[in-house]
């Protein structure tokens, strides 16, 4: 709430802003309007063993080859749009933009597929490796891929279950290029493309304007460093965190964008992401952190000593659950929007019955038009909390405190 | 919290780290650095071009104050200058004045004086005539009454009356 307050009485408009603030609003309207209609367009369609798995967790995981079998897939059930949500939600080895649910069918590209396994071991993944459990020969060894990670197998793909139904077979360390990797690489190359422009204006004179894409992003630049880097780090030491937090904030900003649009991206939505985000926090506070800092957490001065021994473990714990807090905040609030979004982008589909299809695709499109736009304001208020954070916490490290 | 550490991959971790270390890094190299150095040279640029147009608005009141102040003083030493001349002025026309009236003074006294003079020396004619014209007169009168000797004594009589009233 601190944090909200703060930012919204810090909302101010910068000038520069406002010439091109009509026609960014024109078209961010137009972009998030459109939005659901192309995202209905998307038809849940979940692999047969992921809905077979959510929908009948007791059948034989032997029979996972055969899927063929199941071919019964009703797209309006309540189990078939959790397991489609579940599967949005996740990393994918393929990447899908959309399918058919009654052939199984998935339509996207293959990815690159590298296991550290004795060697590189590079393979394209294919929409039967990945959605049809079909096992990939690659260097003499048998690869197969089960919800969503790449098991060694025999020939036939058979693969053991422990007591808990957990795969025991083992597994090659994947460096695949997955939907996220390629969601990442995206959000690279944009980030590179619009700051290299932005910063190409400034190469004749530092007073030129910006133009473009470039001219949206300076605001930006300037909203970081006022807001965040300088209020919470100081004015002397605020610089050397520049380009962290830059680089934190435009990443989460324009990954959680991307969520938003039909690509079908999740990134910052999944944990691994969030945990390395996290990490490289903890790395900045607690590798710039000064003598001051760590005396503050093994022997916090002002405290009577047996306070101080009391106060000890609790600091060092809390040295740790800081990060951890950025990242499950991330993580939960953008898997939270994804769940919500999927589950009204559903109700098209499971409310045909009741409402016809007409009625159901409005319901739905009007519901999905409200979220977006709110989870619109999700994607800037988490790429902005998380660096506003991590700027605080760099701030904490390197204050000097000359009091108590 | 199972599923979540189920979930976690280290593959895309890995991947994560590497573009998060390239971002920074590279970025930082030909994007934020180049940025947010030029935000502070052009923010610098404002407030010294702020500072220099205060400093000239200084200098601007200062010229003024200064201008106003020559004006001032030139207008008191013109002041001044007319006050001197006036006073000269009225000098010189009192000083003409009395001047004029003194001589004025003078001249009016010599033309009393003259006239006083004249006027004597008028009258000691007049009296000259006035007693030759009496005792011609009285010689005239005394001689046609002293014709005969009754008048004589009649007029010894009547100037003996005379003194006696007197």
């Amino acid at each position: 709430m601190y944090f909200c307050t703060k930012f919204l009485k810090h909302k101010k408009f910068n000038p520069g802003m406002v010439t091109i603030k009509k026609s960014l609003h024109l078209l961010t309207a137009a972009l998030f309007a459109l939005m659901p209609l192309v995202s209905n367009a998307e038809t849940p369609v979940v692999s047969a063993h992921d809905s077979l798995h959510a929908a009948t967790t007791e059948t034989s995981h032997e029979t996972h080859g055969s899927h063929d079998t199941h071919a019964e897939v009703d797209p309006s059930s309540k189990e078939f749009v959790k397991a489609y949500t579940q599967h949005h939600l996740m990393d994918d080895h393929y990447y899908s933009f959309f399918g058919n649910a009654e052939e199984h069918r998935h339509y996207g590209f293959g990815l690159p597929v590298i296991l550290v396994d004795n060697g590189l071991k590079v393979f394209m993944s294919t929409e039967d490796f990945v959605y049809k459990g079909t096992v990939v020969e690659n260097g003499g060894q048998y690869y197969k891929y089960y919800h969503g990670k790449v098991y060694k197998t025999d020939v036939a793909g058979t693969i053991s279950y422990d007591e808990h139904h957990h795969p025991t077979n083992e597994k090659p360390f994947d460096i695949s290029i997955t939907k996220n990797v390629v969601g990442l690489l995206l959000a690279t190359v944009l980030l590179f493309l619009g700051f290299t422009a932005l910063a190409k204006t400034y190469k004749a004179s530092p007073n030129n304007l910006p133009k473009g894409i470039a001219r949206a992003l300076e605001p930006l630049v300037i909203y970081v460093r006022d807001e965040m880097a300088r209020p919470n780090i100081g004015e002397k030491k605020y610089k050397k965190y520049m380009p962290y937090l830059l680089s934190v904030f435009f990443l989460i900003f324009l990954l959680n964008l991307l969520g938003l649009t039909p690509l079908g991206l999740n990134v910052t939505g999944n944990i691994s992401v969030t945990v390395c985000l996290a990490l490289f926090t903890f790395l900045y506070v607690n590798f710039s952190g000064n003598a001051d800092y760590w005396k503050h957490i093994f022997w916090m001065p002002g405290v009577p000593w047996p306070m101080k021994i009391v106060l000890a473990p609790i600091e060092v714990l809390g040295m740790f659950t800081k990060p951890f807090s950025l990242l499950i905040r991330l993580f939960a609030n953008i898997t939270a929007g994804h769940s919500v979004v999927m589950g009204l982008i559903a109700v098209a589909f499971v409310m045909k019955q009741t409402l016809t299809t007409p009625g159901a695709v409005g319901v739905s499109f009007l519901l999905t038009l409200f979220l977006t736009v709110l989870e619109l304001l999700v994607a800037f208020l988490q790429a902005f909390i998380f660096t506003m954070l991590s700027s605080l916490f760099i701030g904490s490290a390197v204050e000097e405190h000359d009091h108590h | 919290m199972e599923k979540l550490i189920n979930d976690f991959s280290l593959g895309l971790f890995f991947w994560q780290a590497i573009i998060l270390v390239v971002i920074i890094f590279l970025l930082g190299k030909f994007a934020w650095k180049p940025i947010v150095n030029a935000l502070e040279a052009r923010e610098e640029g404002i407030a010294d071009a702020l500072a220099a147009a205060e400093n000239a608005k200084r200098e601007l009141t200062n010229l003024k104050a200064d201008n106003e102040k020559l004006l001032a003083e030139a207008r008191l030493e013109r002041d001044a200058m007319l006050k001197e001349a006036r006073e000269m002025k009225d000098k010189m026309i009192a000083e003409a004045k009395e001047e004029a009236q003194t001589a004025g003074a003078q001249m009016i006294a010599q033309a009393q004086a003259s006239i006083q003079s004249e006027k004597n020396a008028a009258m000691a004619d007049i009296k000259n005539q006035v007693s030759t014209l009496s005792i011609d007169i009285a010689e005239k009168l005394l001689k046609g009454q002293l014709a005969d000797k009754q008048a004589q004594e009649q007029l010894v009589g009547s100037l003996l009356n005379d003194i006696k009233l007197n």
